[in-house]
């Protein structure tokens, strides 16, 4: 570069690919060094240097200023000597005898829980290996489980069970032995079946809690679908048979699964959140399939099933007789002689999601209200119904509002009088702005009640206190999926799983029938207090619904 | 050929390379720096043509990561190539390229609409599509061959082609 010619004083030359001259110039130049660079050269070279120096500099006060913010949360929350259950998801041996499992009930849901045993339709398995995603259902845990008997009204239902239970593509590969799959014509044979160890009722509401009380009096270990039962009766049956003969019972509660509840419970007893005295939940659904109109396929047309291969009667079981009718076999859902609607369906995961938080237990009262508003095709069940249950003493109200006519998010929210959870797929806490525990923290800015006080992601694997805007907007999104140990894991893997543990080894399941016993009565309550209108009341001496 | 700058020309495109380079190595440093940091959130949001592709990052675990782990340390890279002057024209490039991709994937465009409000207020040109072209200027107005380590590379191989003349 000519900086010592005159004419160029004030121009810079940037050499290109033809500028040799430029160079020798240079390079014939007194300050050359060495290598024949001069000095200007090099240090006009290195102008960036000082530019990254700064940046380091700045970086390294921003890191300092965000780590010790979080540290002073952190520790004003006391969550600096937090501990998180491990898991020993993905580490465990499952030995001893194979559990031999019975599924009566084969319908979408038998299937989904079938897959999360480790059985899947040979044509499913091609699909996912198509799709790239089969590796991740290969990897989940080997239970050391077979299903040898598939029970189900319908025989389509009951052939596409076979199929996927002597598919041998699965889980523990090569090492899962290959037992024959027995097809049963009605599930009282099945619990006769002294090959039977085990059964997973996945039927209509209506059939639970018979079939829970037929299962335990067999000595069959149960896992069953939500709704525990539909009657206070049923109810009590039930727990009374499945105390009586010491069976291992869990409902298909699998929410409580998601490392985000065990988490939660975990932050509550902390009392982060103060004294709660209200927890809102909600479920907004509004599409047809989610309304449960369901027996209609993509292109309109009716779904599978006559009376040739339906056995009708034995669909309707206990329930009042009434003509075959393919719309009721597949949306059982809207109509009271089988179900109970928004309750049975999503009301329960809710209750039970915060139950498994808070423990709850039974309510002293109930109220209902709500009504079909939308879906008028001649449904029992409510589209809007909205449920308050009181715990006075607890001095806290749980609210329910469920829609199936509006989609809008409205979050599970555990408000307390110095913060409110959050709970998603992740979780967000935030400091309430006249909140008396955070007060002094407020006012000096180390709390910034509009924001996030505390986020968990599980794919993150820990707890964070959010500074930042931009770690802000990644805590309002939250993962997808529950993770453990850094995998993605399906939840209902891991309840049928804790339940065959505790069939081998002993213990007890997340939601046994104790659990289950306050959730169906909560159930229950609920629907009556619909139905009939009043306030529904439980007697905790009698142990009845007045 | 030769490119000729007066001081204030020259002093301007050093000031715009410091800032983008700035920006865009903090931009990957803040993300490497935040082990929740995942384009997801990002990818979610996808508008217009892209939103397909992003879809299909989405959707693959494996690939999510792949692109997770490129766009922290692409922007690294890019952000230190731009400030230092090392391998500046492929940084700035590969930086317009990438920065264009965002712009692509949430454009202001009539009738697409973001759940997250945006910096501003846009309409089809934004600060992201700015920034782009701003790299594009600057690869074509190269300054590293007086400001930069890619002086001292061109330094070297200008002496070795000397020298290979002379034997």
């Amino acid at each position: 570069m000519n900086d010592h010619n005159d004419k160029n004083r004030n121009k810079n030359t940037i050499p290109e690919k033809n500028a040799g001259n430029e160079m020798n110039v240079q390079g014939k130049s007194d300050k050359t060094g060495k290598s024949g660079i001069s000095r200007r050269t090099v240090v006009k070279a290195l102008a960036g240097i000082p530019v990254l120096g700064l940046f380091g500099h700045q970086l390294l006060k921003k890191r300092n200023y965000d780590l010790e913010k979080r540290e002073a949360v952190v520790k004003k929350l006391g969550l600096d000597t937090m501990d998180f259950p491990v898991s020993d998801y993905g580490t465990r041996r499952h030995g001893g005898d194979l559990l031999r499992v019975g599924i009566i009930g084969y319908g979408a849901r038998g299937n989904q829980l079938a897959r999360s045993l480790g059985f899947m339709h040979p044509d499913e398995v091609k699909r996912r290996h198509e799709l790239g995603d089969l590796d991740e259902w290969l990897e989940q845990e080997y239970l050391n489980v077979a299903i040898t008997g598939i029970c189900d009204v319908f025989d389509m239902h009951t052939e596409n069970g076979m199929a996927v239970a002597q598919n041998d593509i699965r889980p523990g590969g090569q090492d899962a032995p290959k037992l024959p799959v027995k097809r049963y014509g009605h599930y009282r044979e099945m619990l006769d079946d002294k090959d039977i160890d085990a059964v997973i009722i996945a039927t209509p509401d209506h059939h639970h809690g018979q079939m829970t009380v037929d299962a335990a009096k067999a000595g069959k270990h149960i896992y069953c679908e939500k709704t525990v039962a539909n009657t206070e009766k049923e109810m009590n049956e039930l727990y009374n048979a499945v105390k009586e003969s010491g069976v291992v019972y869990q409902l298909g509660h699998q929410i409580t699964q998601n490392v985000i509840y065990q988490q939660a419970r975990e932050l509550i007893k902390r009392d982060i959140l103060g004294k709660i005295t209200l927890v809102q939940t909600t479920s907004n659904r509004n599409t047809a399939h989610g309304a449960w109109i369901r027996h209609l396929d993509g292109q309109g047309n009716p779904k599978p099933g006559s009376e040739q291969t339906i056995d009708w009667m034995q669909w309707l079981g206990k329930a009042p007789y009434t003509p075959f009718s393919i719309e009721r076999f597949y949306n059982w859902t809207l109509y009271f002689d089988y179900a109970t609607g928004l309750i049975g369906q999503l009301f329960t995961h809710e209750f039970d999601a915060i139950n498994q938080i808070l423990r709850l237990g039974i309510p002293k009262t109930v109220t209902s209200s709500g009504g079909t508003y939308f879906w008028k095709d001649g449904r029992d069940m409510a589209d809007l119904l909205h449920i308050v249950l009181e715990y006075p003493n607890r001095d806290l109200t749980l609210l329910y509002s469920g829609s199936l006519a509006s989609s809008r998010g409205r979050g599970r929210v555990i408000m307390g009088h110095d913060a409110s959870m959050e709970i998603g797929n992740n979780i967000m806490i935030n400091a309430d702005r006249n909140s008396t525990q955070y007060q002094e923290a407020i006012q000096s800015g180390l709390i910034d009640p509009s924001a996030p006080m505390i986020t968990y992601n599980p794919g993150a694997g820990q707890v964070d206190a959010v500074t930042s805007a931009s770690e802000r907007y990644y805590a309002t999104r939250g993962l997808t999926t529950t993770t453990i140990n850094g995998r993605r894991v399906d939840v209902t893997h891991l309840h049928l799983r804790e339940w065959i543990n505790c069939i081998r080894d002993g213990g007890v399941p997340s939601v046994n029938v104790d659990i289950a016993f306050d959730e169906g009565i909560a159930c229950v309550m609920a629907q009556r207090a619909y139905v009939e209108k009043r306030v529904v009341e439980w007697d905790d001496v009698a142990r009845k619904i007045v | 050929m030769r490119q000729t700058f007066t001081k204030s020309q020259l002093a301007s495109l050093l000031v715009l390379r410091f800032f983008a380079g700035w920006h865009i190595l903090y931009e990957g440093t803040a993300k490497a720096l935040n082990p929740q940091w995942s384009s997801l959130g990002f990818l979610q949001e996808s508008q217009w043509i892209l939103s397909g592709f992003s879809e299909w990052i989405i959707s693959n675990p494996g690939v999510l990561a792949v692109v997770d782990f490129l766009n922290v340390y692409g922007l690294i890279a890019i952000g230190l190539g731009l400030i230092a002057g090392l391998f500046f024209k492929v940084a700035a490039i590969a930086g317009a390229i990438l920065i264009f991709i965002y712009y692509l994937n949430s454009p202001p465009l009539i009738g697409i609409e973001y759940v997250l409000p945006s910096e501003g207020h846009n309409l089809i040109i934004n600060r992201t599509l700015i920034e782009a072209v701003a790299l594009v200027v600057l690869a074509l107005f190269s300054t590293s061959n007086i400001f930069g380590l890619d002086a001292l590379i061109s330094n070297h191989n200008k002496k070795e082609e000397s020298e290979n003349e002379r034997s």
